[in-house]
């Protein structure tokens, strides 16, 4: 030992130093990249948390006048908040539940090989690409109480007598709302769990065939298990996003009809843009980046299992 | 047991059917309105085929001085403006981000993990919680209605995203390679450019286009920070049609179609990237 460190051999001290190097390469490699995040991210989150306890307006947007926690307590305590957190959940629960269930069974299809399964997946992308803006705007023509292709269809087809205007009802709205997004996301859910799907021995599903097991217990002892990562991926996923739903409503309703699809998120930016209460807005925004914070620790252990990367 | 085959074989058709139909019928919807006349939508019952079919909606946002209204004359700026912030963003998520994933993926450096937990998270912060303070910065520092503000509150998402799924990708690139260049006597950044950037060259095109579609995507910014043509982008413009111009349905639709080409003919051409970066655990919902 002694003799090592008094004569270092030369082979030794070379590593040593490489290894230095690396870490100042290392550094440098990553501060770009550290200072724009720093900039765009994480210095803005704790002025969100600056500003959430203050009562700043929009037409002096510097923060002042420290408030303590009256902006989080007033929205504890009123209605609305409530209201939106209520739709939210209920726009996060219907929209994720019946996007993961289509997207298994689209996937299912697909890995079944039937004819054309090819051009069912090529299609698949199309949804997935269409900007989120385009496809409310689309739907919300769709949807269009007078001249709407929805109505048309259903009354050509004999389902409807009359012309239903599908965006008057807040409840509806929200349905009808739940249905853009689920085409928009299904396929995203679908094509994931496809690529999953395609991993699996074929063998071991051939196996239990062979041994009796039918296609449904095959399905629920074989797939859904060795699926386990990739659904919850897309759920988390699909939950966070989900969870702060703007842009989609803001196309289709407007928050509308009589704040019938005021989500949180909506709620944040109506607080913020339109009555101009920095602070009040600050605060709500500040609760979805912990609730989106939770969210992102489970996605990252089930990324990290054993501390290896699962990609 | 061969009609039992027979059946399920219909059944798997029967259901490719139905998603097929359901995936394109909207789609088809999208594009006739983009070709009908106004009058022709307005009308009930309604034809599904175009009575009158026209490109002359194409032509009024296409080309200069035709157009009927000011909405479809502008929109084209907000075409270029839409594509400027996208591939800016892209450009520096893209050089930025592949310096810091080389290093995240390959050098040993201190609270390597760390680093990457860190990065996941920033990549889910919501946007409305980092508006408020970029929107004060951007009133103070003059950056109101300027494409620089897009692109850099953009990098928001957009950067830590490139990290991510660029690190996932060089992670895949054999160790031997880098041994038999550094023994060449290649630096770090000689491995960087040389080695991995080459052979991870699909990782980096599908890392440009999931980038670009998140930036083209983009709303929520775009509406907070544009006012006028000085930076609209595309998303703005279509919502603007929804709002004010009601009324104006054809061109709504035809500018949803130009707004949706792009991203739709890039994941079509480049399928086989997007289904890779889709299950390398990629965010785009």
């Amino acid at each position: 030992m002694a003799l090592t460190d008094s004569i270092p051999r030369p082979g030794t001290t070379r590593r040593m130093t490489l290894h230095q190097q690396d870490v100042l390469t290392g550094f440098l490699l990553l501060l770009p990249s550290l200072v724009i995040i720093l900039g765009v991210s994480l210095l803005p989150i704790l002025v969100t948390l600056v500003v959430s306890v203050t009562s700043t307006q929009i037409a002096n947007p510097i923060p002042n006048g420290f408030i303590g926690l009256n902006n989080y307590l007033d929205f504890i305590k009123s209605d609305v908040f409530w209201a939106a957190i209520q739709r939210t959940a209920y726009f996060t629960f219907v929209s994720v539940g019946l996007e993961l269930l289509l997207g298994m069974a689209v996937a299912t299809l697909i890995h079944a090989r039937p004819p054309g399964w090819k051009f069912l997946r090529v299609s698949l992308i199309i949804p997935w690409a269409v900007p989120t803006i385009v496809n409310g705007a689309m739907w919300r023509w769709i949807y269009n109480a007078d001249y709407g292709s929805l109505n048309a269809l259903l009354q050509q087809l004999g389902v409807i007598k009359n012309y239903i205007p599908w965006l008057i009802d807040p409840l509806r709205a929200m349905n009808m709302v739940i249905i853009a997004d689920i085409w928009h996301s299904v396929p995203f859910i679908a094509l994931i769990l496809q690529a999953a799907m395609a991993t699996i021995p074929i063998e071991l599903e051939e196996a239990a065939a062979v041994d009796g097991a039918t296609a449904w217990q095959r399905f629920l002892s074989i797939r859904l298990p060795l699926l386990r990562s990739a659904i919850l991926v897309a759920l988390v996923i699909r939950s966070v996003e989900a969870f702060r739903v703007f842009d989609i409503i803001y196309v289709i309703t407007q928050g509308g009809p009589a704040f019938g699809t005021v989500t949180i998120s909506y709620l944040t930016y109506l607080e913020t843009f339109s009555y101009g209460h920095l602070g009040r807005g600050a605060s709500i925004s500040f609760l979805i980046s912990i609730f989106t914070m939770i969210m992102a620790m489970i996605y990252i252990r089930i990324l990290y299992r054993g501390g290896e990367v699962q990609r | 047991m061969k009609r039992r085959r027979r059946l399920s074989l219909a059944l798997m058709v029967f259901f490719s059917v139905i998603a097929l139909v359901l995936i394109y019928a909207p789609v088809a919807w999208l594009i006739i309105s983009s070709i009908s006349t106004r009058a022709d939508l307005l009308t009930i019952p309604l034809h599904w085929i175009p009575v009158h079919p026209t490109l002359q909606n194409y032509l009024d946002i296409l080309i200069p001085g035709t157009a009927a209204s000011d909405v479809a004359a502008t929109f084209k700026v907000t075409l270029g403006n839409s594509l400027l912030v996208a591939s800016s963003t892209t450009l520096i998520s893209l050089v930025a981000g592949s310096l810091a994933a080389y290093a995240l993926a390959r050098l040993a450096i201190p609270f390597r993990q760390t680093l990457f937990i860190g990065l996941m998270s920033t990549r889910m912060i919501p946007e409305i919680s980092l508006v408020i303070p970029l929107y004060i910065l951007a009133a103070k520092a003059g950056l109101m209605d300027s494409p620089i503000i897009l692109i850099l509150t953009y990098l928001s998402f957009a950067l830590p995203f490139a990290v991510w799924m660029l690190a996932a990708f060089f992670e895949t690139v054999p160790f031997e390679l880098e041994d038999a260049a550094r023994i060449d006597g290649a630096s770090r950044l000689g491995l960087l450019f040389r080695v991995v950037l080459p052979v991870a060259a699909p990782g980096l095109v599908s890392t440009a286009i999931f980038t670009f579609l998140l930036a083209w995507d983009e709303f929520f910014f775009a509406l907070i920070f544009t006012s006028t043509l000085a930076s609209k982008t595309v998303p703005v413009a279509i919502a603007e049609f929804t709002g004010r111009y009601a009324v104006d349905i054809t061109a709504m639709m035809t500018g949803g179609v130009l707004a949706a080409l792009p991203p739709v003919i890039l994941s079509l051409i480049f399928q086989r990237y997007i289904v890779t970066g889709l299950t390398s655990g990629a965010v785009k919902g």
